[in-house]
């Protein structure tokens, strides 16, 4: 069963896969979780403003992204980047975009939406008399939110935060289906060329466990840490 | 805008010489139905005894189900659809490796098993946490009243899990609807292939991803109805029914 499973295949190609591939996957889960977080919570407090003008176009932008595939969406968004590039330089022809840029406004918006969800659940957990409390002190919206509501609702959802990036890491694989080389795309470069899909997909597999797993189990330490004492 | 919209597109002819595209587009729709159907189904059988097992009293059982759950959460849906299609048949003996790999339709055999497997993690993850916000007095009673372990659960403990774990699961199916697009990658024809295929054929980009993005939500919508109308009959009186939120996709 193992008997010719070809070790040196592995080892040959980690530079490559390192380097080139996982380097490729981490920045992307790494910029896509921070500028998405920061999408994500300017969208939760459109969702939460009470005005139609703002609360409609949000929830129908997060509803959107929910409802279909994230794999469909990363083909729209790269056929589609180039066009909004096109708009917003107003230039003639639709703008090269390389494959980065490409995922990372695809993964950005994608996420966004689900981390929406989260930092609105988290602006919800603040109880009322909070913000009832900071408004009879004479604090205008902007510090309401950015002294008293956010931090806490930010510390409340940093475990779920934590799950997301978690799938958001896992989900970066997919963009193998526009021949992107992430860390399974490298894997799978390698696979194909030497004829050793056995050992490289099962490396591969190794890999993304090995990482989803400790970050799981940090992100549980963290949360005991974390939870607030009330 | 230099794009070339073509909206009666879907009325021509694909490369197939017998649909339309808008047919070929209906057909990945059946494709995806059917991939989520038995996946979701093999998930909801496979989830529903791992999360028995997570939450029975022998730590064998214990640890046997949060191993299941921890190797199929931590590895990616891709991943794991590329293991169940390459390297299955490479590892098994090389008679049956050769029928896998000659099976008709292989990759939607695959994408069942890897969705379903896939799901099966998380849907172990829900039973288990709907056995456990069950008050412990259930349990007890019905071990009191002499009904043995898989007694208590078959006729006590599971009917109301799943009473309670409807919302959850209708997002778990939804999901299993979504994540059956990743079976493209197998080369199952489902409706994100379908239309890459017509964007590919017709350089219709825009018109085929907008075909597909409008059955998405139709679908969506009419399963979250539906699940909708169940929740309302099956809700258990008494209850809040509260959705926590949850990360995932």
């Amino acid at each position: 069963m193992f008997s010719n499973f070809d070790f040196e295949v592995i080892v040959r190609s980690l530079p490559y896969l390192f380097y080139t591939g996982m380097a490729f996957t981490l920045l992307l889960t790494a910029l896509a979780t921070i500028i998405g977080i920061i999408v994500g919570t300017m969208l939760a407090l459109m969702r939460l403003s009470g005005t139609t003008l703002l609360t409609l176009p949000a929830t129908a932008y997060v509803n959107l992204m929910r409802s279909v595939p994230f794999v469909l969406m990363i083909f729209w968004f790269y056929f589609l980047v180039p066009y909004i590039g096109q708009w917003i330089t107003f230039s003639v022809q639709p703008v090269k975009v390389g494959a980065f840029a490409s995922c990372l406004v695809t993964f950005t918006l994608f996420e966004a939406a689900f981390f929406c969800e989260i930092m609105r659940a988290g602006i919800q957990s603040i109880p009322r008399g909070q913000v009832a409390a900071a408004q009879a002190l004479g604090m205008t919206y902007p510090a309401v939110m950015g002294y008293v509501v956010l931090p806490q609702a930010f510390r409340n959802m940093v475990p779920v935060l934590l799950t997301q990036t978690i799938v958001l890491f896992q989900d970066t694989s997919l963009v193998y289906v526009i021949s992107v080389t992430d860390f399974l795309g490298a894997a799978s470069k390698v696979a194909q060329r030497d004829g050793r899909l056995v050992e490289m997909y099962t490396f591969a597999a190794c890999v993304y466990f090995v990482i989803s797993f400790a970050a799981s189990r940090a992100a549980q330490v963290l949360q005991r840490r974390l939870a607030v004492i009330r | 805008m230099n794009y070339h919209w073509n909206w009666p597109i879907f009325w021509e002819l694909s490369p197939d010489g017998v649909h339309t595209y808008f047919a070929t587009l209906m057909i990945g729709t059946g494709w995806t139905l059917l991939t989520s159907a038995c996946a979701f189904i093999l998930a909801l059988v496979l989830g529903s005894l791992i999360g028995v097992l997570r939450t029975s009293p022998f730590p064998w059982a214990m640890r046997l189900g949060n191993v299941y759950v921890e190797l199929f959460r931590n590895v990616p849906l891709l991943v794991q659809m590329f293991l169940w299609y390459f390297v299955l048949p490479e590892l098994l003996p090389t008679a049956a490796g050769d029928w896998l790999k000659q099976l008709p339709n292989a990759s939607f055999y695959t994408a069942v098993v890897a969705l379903g497997l896939y799901m099966s993690a998380r849907i172990a993850e829900q039973v288990r946490a709907g056995i456990l916000s069950l008050p412990r007095g259930q349990r007890l009673a019905s071990l009191a009243l002499g009904l043995t372990l898989p007694q208590t659960y078959m006729y006590v403990l599971l009917p109301m899990t799943y009473r309670i774990l409807l919302p959850p699961l209708t997002s778990e199916l939804l999901n299993t609807i979504k994540n059956s697009a990743v079976a493209l990658t197998v080369g199952l024809m489902e409706l994100t292939a379908r239309a890459r295929a017509m964007q590919e054929f017709s350089f219709q980009v825009f018109e085929a991803f907008t075909a597909a993005t409008i059955i998405y939500i139709a679908i969506n919508m009419v399963v979250t109805f539906a699940m909708h109308l169940v929740e309302r009959r099956v809700a258990v009186p008494g209850y809040l029914g509260s959705r926590t939120p949850a990360a995932g996709h």
